[in-house]
């Protein structure tokens, strides 16, 4: 029982970092209708900016604290991830409105091969580390209901606090300043929303850098659980079966669908993985969020889909 | 001037109908055939056979698959990798497990397993729709990458899962220097590409065609959509099971399951896009375009005498390829197909503005 509660809590809180690379997805797609198959290249390049930054400020400006070094190369990097979106709206959304859905999802995927190669390039392609004093020790709980209590990973704690505090102030950006409201009428309707005066190029810019702030967000995390290299731009795809479980255009989904996921990976790692070989949890979280979709075509908490001839 | 339809008369429906009904298209095709079949043969060296012409030919063939799929059908794939490496593991398997089955054979049953792969990961398609469905054939293409992995049967026990073939032979005659393999390669290419383009032509492409332009519309008037979606995933991953075995045995001759990742399907999915959805001569442009692009990037440094360092090579070469599949989605969204066919239609009115 123990065992079966450590691998839960092990599973709700890789789908909590599962869930802030999903709210990148959803945020990018509500606004402009855009899957972004290129998350988990902001991803790779938001958290290698990170740690080249936060060593190399130091460097420059000769101070030692690790704190100062970290918040400077946080701003840096924001500001990094601003001028990206930037360059996205004004060099490919711009030209690309009113495509089919395909096309959009294309052009990402260029996107993302321009963003792994430029990340590499400016920042080197070796494994690199993020140390933002996350807590590594394991702590054990609830020692008085089991024996040995039940191991839990503070360094995933931590991450699934910082997620649930980032998807809390999205909710709160997007329910109560004008910039949200704006956005959320842009995801509603963007001709309605571009005849009432909001301007869809600076929506989309805001759009796509908060999407690099989540990015950002979950790099660090990301990057300093299993360190910054390249296989980070495949956190993506970790994230896509979430994305489609919990719907493309819910908030609440990609939270929801993350811990789903997150759960029924580990689970099935360590419950059914044994017979069939290991290894089976990246194409579990397809399988299983396909075994949802055939139930709800339109993920949990998507609109519902209305065919109208 | 040349290249006009004036007095062509067509006194029967067949000729009306006929896939190149202009005299000077027949002509252009027969003349493209005999460069495929004997100049390049004769002229090109094993090295442009090699890392051009053959996988060339083989990506098209691939892509005619996958555009059965997405561009007639209009059900997104980005597994399309792991029906070519059904295709390859099948072929392969057969080879090994019965010896004395003859090549084509073998590759027409990797085809065939491959079918009975893409109908089971197609069935999802009949609720899911769009990018939903999208994400979802992810799903077939992680799980055949770690069945190739994990499964030790499929690769005979190999220790590290991979395989290699032996010296081939087809009907008798060998298929190893570059010059047999490319034939065989062509022999292939083209009788699926006349396959392809006859069934997108007949019924079936219509039913599928009407699914794709909206699926509820298509079904009220009578076509079911079970069927075309199901027939669409079935042709579709026999021509790219039948890529994914050419491109092992004659391409690569031993590979891993790693020659067929999410790379590979991103990339068909991409000559799909930039030669054109729904066409198959638009195929042949995309391979050519993917292939012959990374040739380009790697040689362009060389011409100005500039020499990089291998790692900052790739990565350049990396953005370079996103930044131009990104331009070619701006300036053509209708693929590269579109820019030939107006092409054509300048050409006909020529030297005249209209």
């Amino acid at each position: 029982m123990a065992f079966f509660l450590e691998t839960l809590f092990g599973g709700l809180m890789t789908g909590m970092l599962y869930s802030l690379v999903a709210l990148g997805f959803v945020l990018i797609f509500k606004a402009s209708g855009v899957f972004n198959f290129a998350q988990g290249a902001m991803v790779l390049i938001a958290a290698l900016s990170m740690a080249r930054f936060s060593a190399w400020i130091p460097h420059w400006l000769g101070f030692e604290s690790l704190i100062l070094a970290n918040i400077l190369a946080f701003a840096v990097t924001a500001i990094f991830m601003w001028l990206i979106a930037i360059i996205i709206e004004r060099f490919v959304l711009r030209y690309l409105v009113n495509q089919e859905g395909t096309t959009l999802l294309m052009a990402t995927i260029g996107i993302s091969y321009f963003l792994d190669g430029m990340g590499q390039l400016i920042f080197g392609s070796s494994v690199y580390t993020i140390d933002v004093g996350m807590p590594k020790d394991p702590a054990f709980i609830l020692e008085s209901v089991f024996e040995g209590g039940v191991l839990v990973s503070l360094e995933d704690l931590t991450a699934a606090v910082v997620a649930a505090a980032l998807v809390a102030v999205l909710a709160f950006f997007f329910q109560y300043t004008s910039v949200g409201r704006a956005l959320r009428a842009v995801a509603d309707d963007h001709q309605a929303a571009q005849s009432i005066g909001i301007p869809l190029n600076r929506i989309w810019v805001v759009v796509w850098t908060v999407a690099g702030l989540a990015a950002l967000v979950a790099g660090i995390v990301w990057g300093s659980k299993f360190g910054v290299q390249f296989t980070l731009s495949t956190a993506a795809l970790r994230a896509l079966p979430v994305v489609i479980l919990g719907g493309l255009t819910s908030v609440p989904g990609a939270i929801i669908g993350g811990l789903i996921i997150g759960v029924g990976e580990k689970l099935s790692e360590v419950y059914l993985g044994p017979y069939v070989g290991g290894g089976i949890e990246i194409w579990f979280a397809y399988m299983l969020a396909m075994v949802f979709l055939l139930f709800r075509p339109q993920g949990l908490f998507g609109e519902k889909i209305i065919d109208r001839v | 001037m040349f290249y006009r339809e004036n007095g062509q008369f067509k006194s029967s429906y067949r000729a009306d109908q006929q896939i190149f009904p202009i005299r000077q298209d027949r002509i252009f095709m027969l003349g493209l055939l005999a460069v495929a079949f004997v100049a390049v043969p004769a002229l090109a060296s094993n090295y442009f056979l090699q890392a051009i012409f053959i996988p060339f030919l083989i990506l098209a063939l691939a892509a005619i698959g996958l555009n059965i799929l997405v561009g007639y059908c209009g059900q997104i794939s980005i597994g399309s990798g792991a029906f070519m490496a059904v295709g390859a593991y099948a072929a392969w398997n057969f080879g090994v497990r019965i010896p004395a089955m003859p090549l084509v054979l073998q590759i027409l049953l990797g085809g065939a397993f491959a079918t009975i792969v893409g109908v089971i990961f197609g069935i999802p398609s009949l609720r899911i729709r769009g990018l939903y469905l999208a994400v979802a054939t992810l799903a077939a293409q992680f799980f055949v990458d770690w069945a190739f992995l994990r499964i030790p049967y499929f690769t005979n026990y190999s220790s590290s899962g991979n395989v290699s073939v032996p010296a081939l032979t087809a009907f008798g005659l060998p298929v190893q220097t570059p010059m047999q393999r490319y034939l065989f390669v062509l022999a292939f290419v083209l009788v699926f590409a006349v396959l392809a383009k006859n069934l997108v032509r007949g019924a079936i492409g219509r039913q599928w065609m009407a699914i794709r332009d909206m699926d509820v519309a298509a079904s009220v008037i009578g076509i079911r959509p079970v069927y075309a979606k199901l027939t669409a995933f079935a042709v579709s991953s026999f021509i790219i099971g039948v890529a994914g075995a050419l491109w092992a045995y004659i391409h690569l001759g031993s590979w891993e399951p790693l020659a067929f990742d999410l790379t590979r399907s991103l990339q068909l999915l991409f000559i799909v896009i930039i030669g054109g959805l729904g066409s198959i001569v638009g195929s042949f442009f995309g391979a050519a375009f993917m292939v012959l692009l990374p040739v380009f990037l790697t040689n362009v440094p060389h011409m100005f005498g500039l020499s990089l360092a291998v790692d900052t090579a790739s990565h350049i070469e990396h953005m370079v390829f996103g930044a131009l599949i990104v331009f070619f989605l701006i300036v053509e969204p209708h693929g590269l197909a579109r820019l030939w066919s107006i092409g054509k239609e300048k050409l006909r009115i020529w030297p005249f503005p209209h």
